[in-house]
């Protein structure tokens, strides 16, 4: 199969029939709360590990045991009791509903806004499906063109029984396991997550979202993704969706690694729409997560993100310049409202020569939501010729939200160039009247305005993504006109 | 003995001779408990990350030096601004030198801080502005502690002070390592004006270590100036702590010309409180060998339509460490608020480094606020243009670097403030050239 349309996708989703599933059918079991050695065992033999993958989990534990939960970041939140939660349970069966009439009027609301088809907003609110619209099937057919390539793409329990070489190579290279408080917790504990190996000069054929958003599903606390991109390769990854996710647990601690050896592309796109908790600013996921790429010579890493959700996020996807000429970029738009608070940005370290990094940060805030930006820019003495360009803006709505920046410039080498930016403004008035005059009104406006403000980013997103993100930042920043 | 342990047990012997008995004395004993609860600043501190002051701690200073070689004017000239007239409050080692000084009680109070402390007559503007502004911070509190002799300034309403003030800090013990905190207090009252131009000068090749706290209120339209000269030696350490308390309509602006030194670090911070307010901060760092300078800058915008301008020029060379850190917040009822901020730095060396953290933190929407940060490097082009039409590279390149500091330069409103600062800019780049083309 050389070319897979989106025609095909639809014929195939009308007449697959379901295979088999895609996770095993234990029975469903929880672990009792709390987290010691024992338990860190006790995953790792539930998921059949082999023993250097335990021993690694033990290491990382031990270390855990000693770290103190970070609190430099710009957020306030009740710190987690991390012996409240339990580590391991078995994806949870919601109730199945008959209908889409019996689902949440909210929730119909949002995805129609976001123009989610039908068959998926059944998928993606837990309604039984007539028609066979399953994960799996889909998800064997892009299994299949992929496999031609000697594209390997599975969860990562999977890759650790079958490609265990791959895994053990390269799994904590990047972020190693004594990296921070969650990077550590999580390398202890993570149930799943995706393994991604792109072979030699192989140019994956489809954005690898396809199958991703798909296959979501109960992805779990501590999720754990590793995508190595083998040399001249390209892969593009998506992760997350912009439909609203009502997950019930509180603290998210995932870790994403990227590997980009000489020659090759990663462009790594997140959309994440976690619950934000309500107006009130009860409830909501606490997001801490870990993203590090290294690229070697002449790569490429690229990390788009779009954060509307979650009630605190805690997130720095970043780029180790190893290698001489290789590229680093991060584009991002981080939505808050109500109570929501994100400290999120980017670190680039320039160690390899004629390196270059590209930062645009784009930071909307309303309610009485709290947004910051803190990025590390950093230049070591060998990386000659290095380039940075910098610019992040924030965009303030109403006068009880916070923006913030805090850009971190080190350059220890005379042949560095570093640019930084950074604005801070609201909606002009003036703006909005135009638009008024031409009879748009004030919220369709401020829509207009926040899109143009974020087109810089939305326009790195993979076509299909950028649609939806557009209309989530419409949704998310729905009645904080002023 | 560990120097913080030296000096909590100094303080006894500090206490014999000052008034314990009066307001002040509290706030000694306070900010003294501070000092010692919160000890000398580690990099573990978010606002020293990038500043260690581990190797200037590690001499044996002494608190109070006492016999030290006296100064001749001749010997001091060249440190005065001499070619105006001024005032001029001068201290050598911490203790007032009557003879280099011309303070004045002529409508106007240009004198000692040990005098303001001691005579009634003064004890209202004390008890009304004395460390009301200064932040309860480590190094503030310990020279609050030991707050004792300094330049005490009070301009009253509807006065333009004719000539700048100078004050001056000498240390010259020859057998000791010193340390110095001393003190200031300058109050301007409504719509006054006053121009202070201050400087710390090492003579001696023994260790110095300079804690210095300036309070500085400006009352309504009152105008500020303050041009600081650090252009010390080697051996000398310079912790500058300068707070201003702005209320409406006033302008106050802090040039900070940053040459020498061993370690300097400038905190400089302005509180708003009040509207339509303007603060300048700008500065010129040019430093070598193994020279470290941190301007770590605050402007706090409490009040609405208020302005705050940041320009901050930085060329740094061999194995020089810089720090800039500049922070802005603009607080909720601040609207219409205007911050900029603008550093910029060259990076002449490998060896050197520069490490900036310009800082935004914003809660009011209806705000214009910008910051830019670029490090770079001299345009080779321009460069080229210059040694094609004969000037030597190492004169254009001395040029470009003037150019480079000249938008801070423009803004020196005394002229012979300027020709002096251009000669050390000159001096400092090696060349012999007048930079008037």
């Amino acid at each position: 199969m050389s070319k897979y349309t989106e025609e095909q996708l639809e014929q195939e989703l009308k007449t697959k029939e379901y295979e088999y599933g895609f996770y095993t059918d234990i029975e469903s079991e929880t672990f009792a709360k709390g987290l010691n050695e024992d338990v860190v065992r006790a995953i790792s033999k539930k998921k059949n590990e082999p023993q250097w993958m335990t021993d690694w989990r033990i290491e990382a534990f031990r270390v855990w045991e000693k770290m103190e939960e970070p609190d430099w970041a710009n957020v306030n939140y009740p710190k987690p009791n991390f012996q409240e939660i339990a580590y391991y349970s078995a994806p949870k069966k919601k109730p199945k509903l008959n209908s889409l009439d019996e689902v949440d009027p909210d929730l119909l609301e949002t995805f129609k806004k976001l123009g989610i088809s039908i068959d998926e907003q059944k998928k993606l609110a837990n309604v039984a499906v007539d028609i066979v619209m399953d994960s799996v099937s889909v998800a064997t057919t892009f299994k299949k063109t992929l496999g031609e390539k000697g594209i390997i793409f599975m969860p990562i329990s999977e890759a650790i029984q079958e490609h265990p070489e791959l895994v053990k190579k390269y799994l904590g290279t990047v972020v190693p396991t004594t990296d921070n408080f969650y990077a550590a917790l999580n390398s202890a504990v993570f149930s799943d997550g995706s393994f991604c190996y792109i072979p030699k000069g192989v140019k994956c054929p489809m954005e690898l979202s396809t199958y991703f958003r798909i296959n979501e599903g109960g992805t779990g606390q501590f999720e754990r993704t590793l995508v190595v991109a083998d040399k001249g390769s390209y892969v593009s990854y998506l992760e997350g969706c912009t439909a609203p996710q009502r997950d019930e647990n509180q603290l998210h601690a995932a870790v994403v690694e990227l590997i980009a050896m000489d020659d090759a592309e990663i462009k790594y796109s997140t959309v994440q729409n976690w619950f934000p908790g309500d107006e009130n600013g009860k409830g909501g996921v606490f997001n801490f997560v870990t993203k590090r790429g290294l690229c070697e010579t002449n790569a490429k890493i690229s990390w788009t993100q779009v954060e509307t959700g979650s009630a605190v996020t805690w997130k720095y996807p970043s780029c180790v310049l190893k290698g001489n000429n290789s590229v680093g970029e991060f584009y991002s738009i981080a939505v808050t409202n109500h109570y929501q608070q994100a400290d999120t940005g980017t670190k680039m370290i320039h160690l390899g020569k004629n390196t270059k990094s590209t930062i645009i940060s784009k930071g909307i805030s309303a309610g009485k939501s709290q947004n910051s930006y803190r990025g590390l820019v950093q230049i070591n003495s060998r990386a000659e010729n290095a380039r940075n360009f910098s610019q992040c803006d924030s965009l303030l709505m109403g006068n009880e939200c916070g923006a913030h920046t805090f850009p971190y410039i080190e350059a220890k080498n005379k042949s560095a160039q570093i640019e930084h930016e950074a604005t801070t403004s609201k909606i002009g008035e003036d703006q909005l009247f135009y638009c008024n005059q031409r009879g748009i009104d004030t919220e369709k406006a401020i829509a207009l305005i926040v899109n143009g403000f974020s087109k810089e980013v939305l326009n790195k997103l993979p076509m299909e993504f950028a649609v939806e993100a557009q209309k989530l930042l419409e949704i998310s920043l729905e009645g904080s006109v002023g | 003995m560990e120097l913080k342990d030296k000096i909590l047990s100094s303080y006894v012997a500090f206490e014999n001779e000052v008034d314990i008995n009066s307001d002040v004395h509290e706030i000694r004993t306070e900010a003294l408990e501070n000092f010692e609860k919160l000890g000398f600043p580690t990099k573990r501190l978010e606002a020293w990350k990038y500043t260690s002051l581990n190797s200037v701690l590690k001499e044996d200073y002494s608190m109070f030096p006492n016999k030290c070689t006296s100064v001749e004017l001749a010997d001091v000239k060249k440190y005065f601004i001499h070619d105006i007239d001024t005032y001029k409050v001068i201290f050598i080692d911490g203790k007032y030198s009557p003879f280099l000084s011309e303070t004045t009680h002529d409508k106007i109070d240009v004198c000692l801080m040990s005098a303001a402390f001691a005579k009634p007559k003064y004890q209202p503007v004390i008890k009304k502005y004395f460390n009301k502004v200064a932040k309860q911070d480590n190094l503030t509190s310990l020279n609050t502690a030991f707050a004792k002799e300094g330049a005490y300034i009070h301009i009253p309403k509807n006065t333009e002070v004719q000539k700048p003030i100078q004050i001056i800090n000498f240390s010259t013990c020859a057998d000791v390592s010193t340390m110095v905190q001393p003190r200031n207090l300058i109050v301007v009252e409504e719509n006054a004006h006053v121009q202070i131009i201050e400087r710390h000068q090492s003579l001696t090749s023994n260790a110095v270590l300079s804690n210095v706290v300036t309070e500085i209120f400006a009352e309504k339209s009152a105008t500020v100036d303050v041009y600081k000269i650090q252009n010390d030696d080697i051996n000398a350490s310079l912790v500058d702590n300068t707070y201003v308390d702005q209320k409406s309509n006033s302008v106050v602006s802090v040039h900070t010309f940053s040459f020498g030194g061993n370690i300097t670090r400038n905190n400089l911070n302005f509180y708003q409180n009040g509207e339509h307010i303007d603060s300048i901060l700008k500065g010129v760092t040019i430093i070598e060998g193994k020279q470290h300078v941190d301007h770590h800058t605050l402007v706090h915008h409490i009040e609405p339509n208020c302005e705050s301008h940041q320009d901050y020029k930085g060329i740094y060379d061999e194995r020089s460490t810089a720090v800039f850190n500049g922070k802005v917040i603009v607080e909720k009822e601040a609207q219409k608020t205007n911050a900029y901020q603008q550093n910029n730095n060259v990076l002449v060396s490998d060896k050197a480094t520069i490490n900036a953290k310009p800082q935004l933190e914003i809660f009011a929407d209806d705000v214009k606020c910008s910051h830019g940060c670029t490090i770079g490097q001299l345009d080779d082009d321009a460069l080229f243009y210059m040694q094609q039409r004969g000037i030597p590279q190492k004169e254009g390149k001395a040029l470009l670097m003037y150019a480079f500091a000249n938008t801070v330069l423009e803004s020196v409103k005394i002229p012979e403030v300027k020709s002096r600062i251009t000669k050390l800019i000159a001096k400092k780049l090696g060349v012999n050239i007048g930079f008037d083309l």
